[in-house]
């Protein structure tokens, strides 16, 4: 009979015996209604009806665990998501690893799980396979993450950096800043109560959609880590061409750039998990928007800048609201809080 | 060499409060300003409150302050 | 402006005396907006930028004890240390906060919370900033004494901004007509303040506030005065700026410091410029504490950051400036601090010669 284990992980979860199993069978398998993962094999069995495929890894340290809109099982599947949804691919599978620190609360595990199961579902994509580590006291904070993705790629769907030209349009899909001001509301240092939420959100179903629809996609990234200065800054580098955005027409939270100003963040490099910038032909802009506007994690898209040649270096120029220009620069890669 | 916002008072015990801007509650010390009350829109600097904030004033200076009428009336206030 | 600054018909140098200005500035684009004629200088108010390296130094040394714990202000995390045998080993705040010794806070009250809840650690306050952040620090030290806070102490580098202006007009090369004032200083200090620099320098002060129509609206208002000849100070932040200033806050910061000589990056030793705990709070000085006495350092070779903060350079002029000096490698603390003039430059505005020195950040 097995040991009836107390309501924290223990090392002994992760040896690959009883415990394992017991972790893998009472918390994991009925979580994760799926064939393909009920047969517990070493590897997942996939059949896809295509082998033009996509193919990503994430991992997510994230802390808090929990926070306002979401929670690192929620960002971990939907990063996975939007990563092969901005490579023009849908989503088919996921695989799952989770490296758990001794003492590890059942409780925290299970809800994570949960959401983990809830966000697959709700996104028509399947948890095929995974594996559990646990680790020491100390050795790992709390649980860390691993997702990689499959996906097939859309017909007829072909972007690249090499597609981007000249008088192309920087869409944004909606309003920035949520998520990296979210979660720095709870940290120690530094936190603070807030309305804001995480606008963690898969978009599989968005960018499917415009990708069927509008022939004139030619790029897209999901502004995470960087914020949107980074994404951009990252297509000026690859394309070699520069950048034009306006500053009014970035869709901005009021809520997001008062605890921006709080604290002295630019909200432009914060992150976003559940937003993507694309490049768009100029005809098919508008269209694109609409599109957008008609889905509800699309509602405040706009066109928020142009592709233009690079007249000296490849820069990301911004328009600011009173007229004047400034450059805006890749983020150093942490912002602090000032009080000058 | 001073980050410093407009927020509002909405709880104050002695010299401490929380103020809110636009749905962000953060602690202030009001003992820089011994008149202060509650509802008072003050200047925030490095957890304390320096200066009270002419209502008027604060639409005309501030534009965040400005958008607070169409914030109020907006029913999605943060993300989307 | 325009036409002011054509019946004006000549260079107009206003100095911005404080970093927040200076980023916001840039971060606006204003600069690309204004007339050719008006020639905005970025001034000595960036408290990280003046700080000096002794300080710097001390700072990090205190770091280095397992007894310490450094309560900072974000603004000083990435300040480098000048690393020299026997005393500061070099690196940074930041470098060292994987040694759990080094907090960053928000407020000076955070830093008095922290010693009260470790009370086997020394608790050292990092207390930079000029007269608006000064109350701050004020306040706690008043509180400190009332609790008998036994465990916490302060290494006081707060300055003061007129005497700064003094000493820059004092210079023989200062070629400046006007100053743009500091608003949070100005909310604290009343622009009253600025008389004196109006009237024995006859240089208009125009104490503005940090939104980009403010700015404007304040340069428009120096161009008026000079074109009109009068020396005045006056503010168009009215929303939070009286004449006379916060008198509760001048209040405190009179019963907790004095004026003291004190050595600025760049201009070296000013005089009452500086705020000094006053001898019933001298308990709370770390310098007195652990037995510290002021360091003078040499700057690192090749920097002009000194140059940089009197107006007399701008940063593209310097040869480090976007090539060995990046806000990713910063040499001197212009391109430290986020209100820095040479990082506004760096971030906001068009780099040296040219070259490319993106670097991919992530």
């Amino acid at each position: 009979m097995v040991k009836k284990t107390d309501d924290k992980v223990l090392l002994a979860h992760g040896g690959g015996g009883q415990l394992s199993d017991q972790l893998i069978r009472e918390h994991i398998i009925p979580r994760f209604r799926n064939k393909t993962l009920a047969e517990l094999t070493d590897a997942a069995k996939l059949n896809l009806d295509s082998s033009k495929i996509c193919f990503t890894t994430d991992s997510y340290v994230v802390k808090p665990l929990f926070f306002n809109g979401g929670d690192i099982g929620k960002l971990a599947v939907c990063g996975t998501i939007n990563d092969l949804a901005v490579s023009g691919a849908k989503p088919v599978a996921i695989s799952l690893a989770l490296i758990i620190e001794e003492g590890f609360p059942f409780d925290s595990l299970d809800k994570i799980l949960d959401s983990i199961a809830a966000n697959a579902a709700e996104n028509n994509v399947e948890i095929v396979t995974g594996d559990t580590k646990t680790v020491e006291t100390g050795a790992a904070d709390e649980i860390f993450i691993n997702t990689t993705g499959i996906g097939i790629r859309l017909d007829g769907v072909e972007m690249g950096f090499d597609k981007i030209a000249v008088g192309d349009k920087v869409i944004l899909s909606g309003t920035v800043g949520d998520h990296g001001m979210t979660i720095i509301s709870h940290r120690e240092d530094i936190g603070f109560k807030t309305q804001l939420k995480s606008d963690c959100a898969a978009l599989a179903d968005l960018t499917c959609k415009l990708l069927t629809e509008i022939k004139g996609v030619k790029f897209m990234r999901d502004p995470t880590r960087g914020g949107l200065a980074a994404t951009l800054n990252e297509i000026t580098k690859q394309t070699s061409l520069s950048i034009i955005t306006n500053e009014v027409d970035i869709p901005i939270s009021p809520t997001v750039q008062a605890a921006a100003d709080m604290l002295g963040f630019d909200v432009l490099n914060i992150a976003n998990e559940g937003k993507f910038v694309a490049v768009v032909s100029s005809q098919t802009a508008e269209e694109c928007i609409k599109i957008c506007h008609n889905h509800p994690l699309g509602k405040n898209a706009a066109i928020i800048g142009e592709v233009v040649k690079t007249t000296d270096v490849p820069l990301v120029e911004m328009l600011t609201k009173i007229g004047g220009k400034r450059i805006v620069q890749m983020p150093y890669g942490r912002d602090l809080p000032r009080i000058c | 060499m001073c980050l410093a916002i407009p927020a509002r008072i909405v709880k104050l015990e002695d010299d401490r409060a929380i103020v809110d801007a636009m749905g962000n509650q953060f602690k202030a010390r009001t003992t820089l300003l011994p008149d202060v009350k509650l509802g008072d829109l003050v200047l925030v600097h490095a957890g304390f409150a320096i200066s009270t904030v002419d209502e008027e004033e604060a639409k005309k200076t501030w534009e965040l302050i400005a958008e607070i009428d169409e914030f109020k009336d907006t029913p999605n206030k943060v993300s989307g | 402006m325009d036409a002011t600054c054509e019946a004006l018909g000549r260079q107009i140098n206003i100095m911005e005396v404080c970093g927040t200005h200076t980023v916001s500035l840039f971060r606006n684009g204003i600069r690309s907006t204004l007339p050719r004629q008006i020639k905005l200088l970025s001034g000595p108010g960036c408290p990280v930028c003046v700080t000096d390296q002794g300080y710097i130094d001390t700072v990090l040394e205190l770091a280095d004890r397992p007894e310490c714990v450094i309560a900072t202000y974000g603004d000083m995390i990435r300040v480098p240390g000048k690393s020299r045998k026997g005393c500061c080993a070099g690196g940074s705040l930041e470098t060292r906060q994987n040694t759990g010794n080094v907090k960053i806070i928000l407020s000076s009250e955070d830093a008095l919370q922290i010693a009260k809840e470790n009370q086997d650690k020394i608790v050292v306050f990092v207390a930079v900033g000029f007269e608006t952040t000064a109350p701050a620090t004020a306040v706690v030290i008043q509180q400190a004494a009332k609790e008998n806070i036994e465990n916490f102490c302060i290494l006081s580098n707060h300055k003061l901004v007129i005497p700064a202006m003094k000493a820059i007009l004092s210079m023989p090369t200062n070629k400046i007509d006007a100053f743009l004032c500091p608003g949070h200083v100005s909310v604290i200090i009343g622009y009253g303040a600025f008389k004196e620099i109006a009237e024995q320098y006859k240089k208009p002060c125009v104490v503005a506030g940090f939104e980009p129509m403010q700015i404007i609206e304040g340069l428009a208002e120096i161009c008026r005065l000079l074109i009109e000849c009068k020396s005045e100070a006056k503010s168009i932040y009215t929303a939070v700026v009286t004449e006379k200033g916060n008198i509760a806050a001048q209040k405190i910061i009179d019963e907790c410091f004095e004026p003291a000589d004190g050595l600025w990056r760049g201009l070296g030793n000013i005089k009452v410029s500086t705020l000094k705990l006053r001898e019933q709070y001298s308990k709370f000085d770390a310098m007195r504490r652990f037995g510290l006495t002021e360091k003078q350092v040499e700057e690192p070779t090749g920097c002009h950051c000194g140059e940089v903060l009197c107006g007399l350079m701008e940063p593209p002029e310097c040869q480090l400036f976007g090539q060995v000096c990046t806000p990713q490698t910063p040499i001197g603390p212009c391109m430290v601090s986020s209100e820095g003039a040479c990082t506004a430059w760096f971030k906001y505005g068009r780099k040296k010669n040219g070259a490319n020195g993106q670097k991919n950040g992530r």
